[in-house]
């Protein structure tokens, strides 16, 4: 059933230009940002004498490729997520979903997937991207398995709050501006507390919690911060849902 | 286990203390069609509302087929069908892609699904509008998806809010012979401000006013109520009242403007050979008889206005 209403969205989103177009902008960058990495791991590696500045390949042109992409998804998932509820609700089509026989956390859990999928696209294009390297370099595999499991943890953090604020009002654009500002707050709140990284507060940070992923390294803690962040949101969008069944 | 496809019991439903709806108790059977009846904001599309799930009841419980709907909401609501006053339409989608979607929501088992979008489409009369995108399709077209969309699992109560809105005369008979179809084997509601489209559909009427059911009965009752034991009659050389009632069976007789007159009869006879007999007779120059009417607008007048008129000799 969670699978049905997933499709249902998938559908929807390629049904519309929007889809296709953000896709097609996103993989333009990345390639232009690949490409660029590409020609700079010679010109900078040329001017490297010493063994203790070369880095590999994949970790040059791959961090200059996720770090691109975890940034620009900050702009990307909003526009995305910000019609999953508030659209429904506009056109009032949200009957249609409550009088099926399915429950509001399956409704909740289809659409969050739904978004993933979409997203996922993405990063398996980003991986697929990077590991053309293979033909003419040795690269380094789990690298690439890393960062991608950090880009698609945090996509799917980013789709998560932006449900949220989707199912809190009924003009898209305002679900997305709400949506751009916590995630921007949320990804930058470690440089506020630049000078105290132990605050509670800065740990709180996104992007603290991507920079282990983008290093090589999975870290359970992370995995578990996104894995929290993530339920968090979908519990609070059901009571969200819920709330207009009660009250009406 | 009883045979009531649909039993609300004592629902009831606050907006922020102002009861919407209060104390709505009935049941249906299989192979009925219920109408609802109701002026405006008189609480239908609320009580539907919460007959399907889409709202709770701040007071009592729905039970379809003998499962509760608070209880069971999956196993309950795979057992409607419904459409909303708003369409619930996705515009960007095609007339197919949206019906299977519809199917696949509603258990329709996979192998079944493409059968089932085809027999809803031909029972709505879409077939050849599949391809196209709802957006494009006319009002009365887009009606016809939402009705095809409550029926396409074959459900065991359909529940249609105002389906006829927007549609033409010939759209609107083939719905109601759909309404009537369907409404054979299983159990619909509908709720309509069409008054003789009620007495056309259904088999029992609901009319609800402010919250409460104020009429609850199979539509005969209605119809007797409406047609009552009057006759019309039109004369060229009208009788006094009092010479018309001197013809058998009559109880009262009114005289009206233009030459017309109203009588009122015993109940189990049929005075209008005598009427014509008469007139025949004195010379009345009888040239129109007809049952006399009231119609249902007046009777939904009456009920609904009951309240008003009972309170007032209290006040007085």
């Amino acid at each position: 059933m969670i699978i049905n209403v997933a499709r249902k969205e998938l559908k929807s989103m390629f049904a519309s230009p929007m889809g296709w177009v953000i896709l097609s902008l996103l993989m333009f960058a990345f390639g232009t940002y690949y490409l660029n990495g590409v020609n700079d791991y010679f010109a900078v590696m040329s001017g490297a004498m010493r063994p203790a500045e070369r880095t590999g390949v994949t970790q040059f042109v791959g961090q200059n490729v996720y770090g691109f992409a975890s940034f620009m998804v900050l702009f990307a998932v909003p526009l995305l997520s910000m019609r999953l509820i508030s659209e429904e609700r506009r056109s009032q089509t949200l009957p249609f979903l409550f009088s099926a026989p399915i429950s509001l956390t399956e409704i909740v859990l289809g659409k969050f997937l739904g978004l993933v999928a979409f997203l996922s696209i993405l990063v398996l294009f980003i991986g697929g991207m990077l590991s053309t390297l293979n033909i003419w370099a040795d690269i380094d595999f789990g690298f690439i398995v890393a960062n991608s499991i950090g880009l698609l943890l945090m996509v799917a953090s980013f789709s998560a709050l932006g449900l949220y604020f989707s199912s809190m009002t009924q003009q898209p654009v305002v679900a997305a501006i709400l949506t751009f500002i916590a995630l921007f707050a949320l990804m930058f709140l470690d440089r506020f507390f630049a000078g105290d990284p132990s605050n509670i507060l800065a740990s709180l940070s996104l992007t603290r919690h991507f920079q282990s992923f983008s290093g090589g390294l999975i870290d359970t803690a992370d995995i578990a911060y996104f894995g929290l962040f993530i339920a968090t949101f979908l519990t609070l969008t059901v009571r969200r849902l819920d709330a207009d069944r009660l009250r009406g | 286990m009883n045979n009531f496809t649909v039993e609300a019991i004592d629902l009831t439903r606050l907006y922020g203390g102002r009861e919407a709806v209060s104390n709505v108790s009935f049941t249906l059977s299989k192979g009925q069609v219920l109408g609802f009846l109701g002026p405006n904001g008189a609480g239908k599309s609320t009580t539907m509302k919460m007959l399907t799930g889409n709202l709770a009841p701040s007071n009592g419980s729905v039970k379809i087929c003998g499962i509760d709907m608070m209880e069971n909401p999956k196993e309950a609501k795979a057992l409607i069908g419904y459409l909303p006053e708003m369409r619930p339409l996705y515009k960007e989608l095609t007339v197919d892609e949206y019906l299977t979607i519809a199917a696949r929501l509603h258990r329709v088992s996979a192998s079944h699904i493409k059968k089932a979008v085809e027999i809803a489409k031909e029972r709505c009369g879409l077939g050849h509008m599949s391809q196209r995108l709802i957006e494009n399709l006319s009002n009365g077209y887009q009606q016809r998806v939402g009705i095809a969309q409550a029926i396409i699992h074959n459900p065991m109560v359909v529940i249609l809010d105002e389906p006829t809105v927007g549609l033409d005369p010939i759209q609107i008979r083939d719905i109601r012979a759909l309404i009537r179809e369907v409404g054979s084997e299983r159990s619909v509601i509908i709720s309509t401000h069409i008054l003789p489209e009620v007495e056309m559909v259904c088999d029992h009427v609901q009319i609800i006013d402010k919250g409460k059911l104020v009429f609850n009965g199979a539509i005969d009752v209605l119809k007797k109520q409406r047609i009552g034991n009057k006759l019309m009659i039109a004369m060229r050389n009208p009788p006094s009242a009092e010479e018309m009632l001197k013809v058998a069976g009559i109880l009262e007789a009114e005289s009206l403007e233009g030459n017309l007159m109203r009588v009122r009869f015993a109940e189990d006879t049929s005075p209008a050979e005598a009427i014509v007999q008469a007139a025949v007779v004195n010379h009345w120059g009888l040239y129109q008889i007809a049952p006399d009417q009231t119609s249902l607008e007046d009777v939904f007048v009456q009920l609904t206005y009951q309240e008003p008129a009972v309170s007032e000799p209290i006040a007085a």
